[in-house]
């Protein structure tokens, strides 16, 4: 591991204000992610702003929304009363993430602002129509995840908080890599009324949002017909594309039929 | 013989080891701090194939902190021999086996990717890997083209240019013409093509070296994470010639784990002792996980043709056997026996079958070395004879358990010559069989699996009988076939004046659990009590030449060494308890730690005599030495055969392909059991890497020769929610050769599993046949190909 310089940010400002013109510094979220890639010399920041005393946790629920601070760890969400009151797949989702090591270290806006193409949170993000709060503005999920590991944030910005819509139904089905326990496909679909939404990840390069199926309504019961696109689908040891593209078609139909 | 505290043989005590090991205060080599230490790390090579044409160590060497940069040239200049194989195995033509030199860091050629050519030492562990790192990017080589696939790799030009060809050895056994005779009168012929996959050790503690050694004294002391320190002390003084044997001192204390992988003589020992003797520094190193993955001997990886004559009522004629075994880049301590003299001899199974050939081409490749992974040979004949039995029960539509019974080896038949040279001493495998259907509810799977089925599942059940040799070996028996070493075991009892016994024992425990297993047996023997029998392995230092631990042989071997020593303690006890009680020593008699004369109420304790032994006060000295210590080398007259039956059941999902195993039940024949508690966790370990292969684990390189599973994100391991909770029983005949009637058990899980687990998922799917690992996508690709034939 090299050296690297850490300060703690006491509030939002000081975090934005203690970053590098640069852009340099990279913001720790519960680094569950990023202090691995430290030891094993993927990446090497010269220096590290701890997130963890910006007053960036904490669940708040709203009428129509219930939005969940940055910095608020998976372990709490899947615990929160009030998350499993409103939308219990969201806590079902957080508490499958990773292991119970990651899940009391890890952060939504860490794992949203990762934009790791096998996370779990993207799916539910997509899935129940979220706006990502940063410091600079709100950008709705369909926008926001964009490639492999890219996202809409730009250079020092910084993710505040996450809102999402609380549906009339919800559900996530994961199919787990055996190994490493990322999802090769999660499926977050959830029911606003009548109209059904769909969120995918694990299958392409980020999560994406699958409105072929959605038109089918929530009684369908066959998607082997619904176009998918295939384009920027992953392909590894454990699941070839075509094998994801299997997975999405079965794991949303099981989502779909739970809500 | 249990104890009134119910320590002795056969009672479940719970491990003594275990309680520095739950509350973190064992002492592993990489807890040791030595004063002055410094840090070693190894600049490896990141091609599978590659000549050195230029390293230059001037820039590492000046990197900060950097004591020493020692590369394979100096190695090699100061005369230090290469890693030797200690089987020598021949071809069907008599010729010995193709041996590579092995230096243990390269100088000319690199042939796997993470094999060492320089030690740089530094002031800390960061230092030492920067000037690691630096020394591989700087190094200049010319890259050849690697050998990466079994299946290529003997018509490919060899990997080692003094070879003549990639293989090793052309290796038969068993008599071919008998084969042949038995396949021409077979009403059926079973043919089945199958792989082996590769696996990684993956204990749990990274293998570890600290050397130091004494300008004062010559001395050089290794602490290091080793199933078997005396053979690296041999190695290291016979064959690398580092040091005399005597100046040698090989220390491995508490060791997490090391199912095979820490029986060799790796590169790393081999250079930091050199390097603490060349820069008069403490040297240490740690694998870090990736370094374990590369480095550490993989296991199995095997390609097999074979095919089972049967006659018209299902017996079993002929076994044919042709295997291609991967052995890596070099040849690795024990890597020749493994897919031979540990693979081969065991095609009989638990089956009468009358004629068995097999032959094994021993491969090299540009992989790391392959050697012996728990079960090591074992597993891989089992899956292939378990494999071909359960697919002529699916062709004949006879059951699989009775096809198998009906072909057994029957209790009347033993001792058994098997047609490969092993006999088989004593064994009951229809009462493991029968315990194992009903445990596993044979009888009622049909309505599980409708109930499976209502549910949009397939279910299925498999079976494997599995046989294993253990107790490696008898010394002239094993040598008269290439082994290198005697596979005898020491032992020595060393009793206190007080009474309290030190046992040392050339057997190691790397969590096995010997210190509480060894110290039942001396206790019931002795009559000494349990938590008094203080059990010391692990160090040269301190004990007689030993063997150490593989190949589930410790109890069978050492502790048939430790009954051995306990008599010769009973016999002098006797004669000082003669005394004693002023009675003739026929007078005397022993039982439960008390000498007593036959037929008075005249008796001395154990401690009283031992006593007695160091203050020989009543006691003539030129009729009794002083003294209570005794010693005892013990080579065992055959192998031991525990054998057992697997029942796996397990239901599919046909959408997914995902498996899960809803029960598995293990019914095993282990001769008498020390410790059943300690025996069970051997078998749960022993299932779960059985399972682990079957489902879950393959190392793969790529076409480039990169391995491309060389962290947990590709590499699975099974985990606690993969499994379910084993319904694991015994049976018992006892070994006919053995003081203690024992067989050995760490072995079995691994060996019985996979064989089970396939033949469950292939009986599940209706499938003929389906490679390990059984990961979704590919049962759910075979589903979907059933689904189109169909």
């Amino acid at each position: 591991m090299n050296e690297f310089s850490y300060s703690r940010a006491t509030s939002l400002r000081d975090a934005v204000r203690s970053q590098d013109k640069s852009g340099k510094a990279k913001y720790l979220a519960g680094g569950q992610t990023l202090l691995p890639s430290i030891k094993q010399l993927l990446d090497a920041p010269e220096r590290l702003i701890d997130l963890s005393g910006a007053g960036l946790d904490g669940i708040e629920v709203g009428r129509k929304t219930i939005t969940i601070g940055a910095m608020t760890r998976h372990a709490d969400v899947a615990a929160s009363a009030q998350v499993r009151e409103a939308i219990p797949a969201l806590a079902d989702l957080a508490g499958r993430i990773g292991d119970a090591q990651v899940r009391n270290r890890g952060t939504i806006g860490g794992s949203v602002a990762n934009s790791d193409p096998a996370a779990d949170y993207p799916a539910a993000l997509i899935g129940l129509c979220a706006i990502v709060h940063t410091n600079a503005r709100k950008i709705p999920a369909e926008k926001f995840f964009v490639g492999l590991f890219q996202n809409a944030l730009k250079s020092g910005e910084l993710i505040t908080k996450v809102e999402f819509e609380i549906p009339t139904g919800a559900a996530y089905e994961k199919f787990a890599n055996p190994a490493s326990r990322y999802a090769i496909v999660g499926v977050f679909a959830a029911s606003f009324d009548h109209v059904m939404r769909i969120g995918v990840t694990g299958a392409a390069h980020f999560a994406f949002r699958w409105a072929e199926a959605e038109g089918h309504g929530l009684g369908v019961k066959d998607l082997s017909n619904v176009s998918l696109d295939q384009s920027r689908f992953n392909s590894d040891l454990y699941a070839s594309a075509t094998y994801r593209a299997h997975l999405v078609r079965v794991l949303t139909l099981r989502a779909v039929s739970r809500l | 013989m249990a104890t009134e505290e119910n320590t002795g043989i056969g009672a479940s005590v719970l491990r003594k080891e275990d309680r520095r090991f739950i509350t973190g205060v064992g002492r592993y080599t990489d807890d040791i701090q030595v004063s002055g230490q410094t840090y070693a790390a190894f600049a490896r090579s990141l091609w599978a194939r590659a000549r050195i044409d230029k390293l230059d160590t001037g820039v590492a060497a000046a990197m900060p902190g950097v004591i020493g940069v020692l590369t394979g040239a100096e190695m090699a200049a100061d005369g230090l021999g290469g890693l030797p194989c200690g089987w020598l195995v021949k071809s069907k033509d008599g010729s010995d086996m193709q041996q590579p030199e092995h230096p243990p860091l390269a100088h000319t050629h690199l042939n796997f990717v993470g094999d060492a050519f320089a030690i740089v030492v530094a002031d800390t562990e960061e230092h030492a890997q920067g000037a690691a790192r630096a020394l591989e990017q700087s190094v200049e080589v010319t890259e050849l083209t690697p050998v990466v696939s079994l299946a290529d790799a003997t018509q490919s030009a060899p990997i080692h240019e003094a070879l003549t060809s990639n293989v090793c050895y052309d290796w038969e056994i068993g008599d071919k013409a008998a084969c042949k005779a038995g396949f021409a009168v077979a009403d059926r012929v079973v043919e089945v093509e199958l792989s082996n996959n590769r696996l990684i050790p993956n204990a749990m503690e990274p293998r570890a070296a600290i050397a130091e050694y004494s300008t004062g004294t010559d001395e050089l002391t290794i602490h290091t994470t080793s199933q078997n320190p005396h053979l690296v002390r041999l190695i290291l003084a016979a064959f690398v010639q580092l040091a005399p044997e005597h100046k040698l001192r090989v220390i491995a204390p508490d060791v997490g784990g090391g199912f095979g992988s820490k029986i060799f003589v790796y590169s790393e020992e081999v250079s930091v002792a050199w390097a603490a003797k060349k820069l008069r520094r403490p040297v240490r190193w740690t694998a870090t996980r990736s370094e374990s993955f590369l480095t550490d001997a993989h296991g199995r990886d095997h390609l097999t043709k074979a095919k089972l004559a049967l006659s018209s009522e299902g017996k079993f004629l002929a076994m044919q056997v042709a295997t291609k075994a991967n052995l890596g880049a070099y040849l690795s301590t024990f890597a020749s026996s493994v897919p031979t003299y540990l693979y081969g001899t065991l095609m009989a199974g638990q089956y009468a079958t009358p004629a068995i050939h097999v032959e094994v081409q021993g491969t090299f490749t540009n992989t790391c070395p392959v050697d012996a992974y728990r079960g090591a040979g074992r597993p891989e004949a089992t899956f292939v004879v378990e494999r071909l039995v359960e697919m002529a029960a699916r062709q004949l539509r006879a059951d699989p358990a009775e096809l198998r019974r009906v072909n057994f080896i029957k209790p009347d038949q033993f001792p058994y010559q098997t047609p490969v040279a092993l006999v088989y001493d004593t064994g009951n495998y229809e009462a493991s069989l029968s315990q194992a259907l009903q445990h596993a509810d044979y009888a009622g799977f049909a309505a599980r699996q409708r109930a499976a089925e209502g549910r949009g599942k397939l279910r299925g059940i498999g079976l494997s009988c599995y046989i294993e040799a253990c107790g490696l070996a008898p010394s002239q028996l094993a040598m008269n076939l290439g082994a290198g070493v005697g596979l005898w075991e020491s032992a020595e009892i060393r009793v206190n004046p007080t009474g309290s016994v030190v046992v040392f024992t050339g057997s190691h425990s790397h969590g096995q659990g010997h210190e509480t297993t060894f110290a039942q047996v001396v206790s019931s023997t002795l009559g000494v009590p349990f938590d008094q029998v203080e059990v010391v392995h692990g160090d040269t230092g301190r004990l007689d030449f030993g063997l150490g631990t593989y190949g589930s042989r410790s109890i069978a071997v050492g502790g048939s060494a430790l009954i051995r020593a306990s008599e010769k303690i009973i016999a002098k006890g006797k004669r000082i308890a003669a005394h004693l009680l002023q009675a003739g020593i026929d007078e005397i008699d022993f039982q439960d730690g008390v000498f007593s004369v036959q037929a008075s109420n005249q008796s001395v304790t154990f401690a009283e005599v031992a006593f007695a032994a160091y203050i020989p006060n009543n006691v003539p000295t030129d009729e009794v030495e002083p003294g209570l210590a005794e010693k005892a080398f013990y080579d065992p007259e055959n192998f031991t055969y525990p054998a057992g039956t697997h029942i796996c059941e397990v239901e599919v999902d046909p959408e997914t392909g995902k498996i899960d195993i809803i029960q598995f039940v293990a019914v095993d024949d282990f001769g008498e059991v020390i410790n059943p508690m300690i025996v069970e966790g051997q078998v749960h370990g022993g299932l779960t890497q059985g399972i682990g292969q079957a489902l879950f684990e393959r190392g793969i390189y790529d076409d480039n020769g990169q391995l491309i599973t060389g962290s947990y994100m590709d590499y699975c391991m099974p985990r606690a929610d993969d499994l379910p909770n084993y319904v694991v029983d015994t049976t018992v005949t006892p070994c006919t050769h053995n003081p203690l009637g024992v067989k050995g058990c760490g072995e079995a899980g691994a060996i019985g599993a996979p064989a089970a687990v396939v033949n469950a998922v292939t009986h599940a799917t209706g499938m003929k046949d389906i490679s390990m690992p059984l990961h979704p996508e590919k049962v759910w690709r075979a589903l979907q190909r059933k689904r189109r034939a169909a």
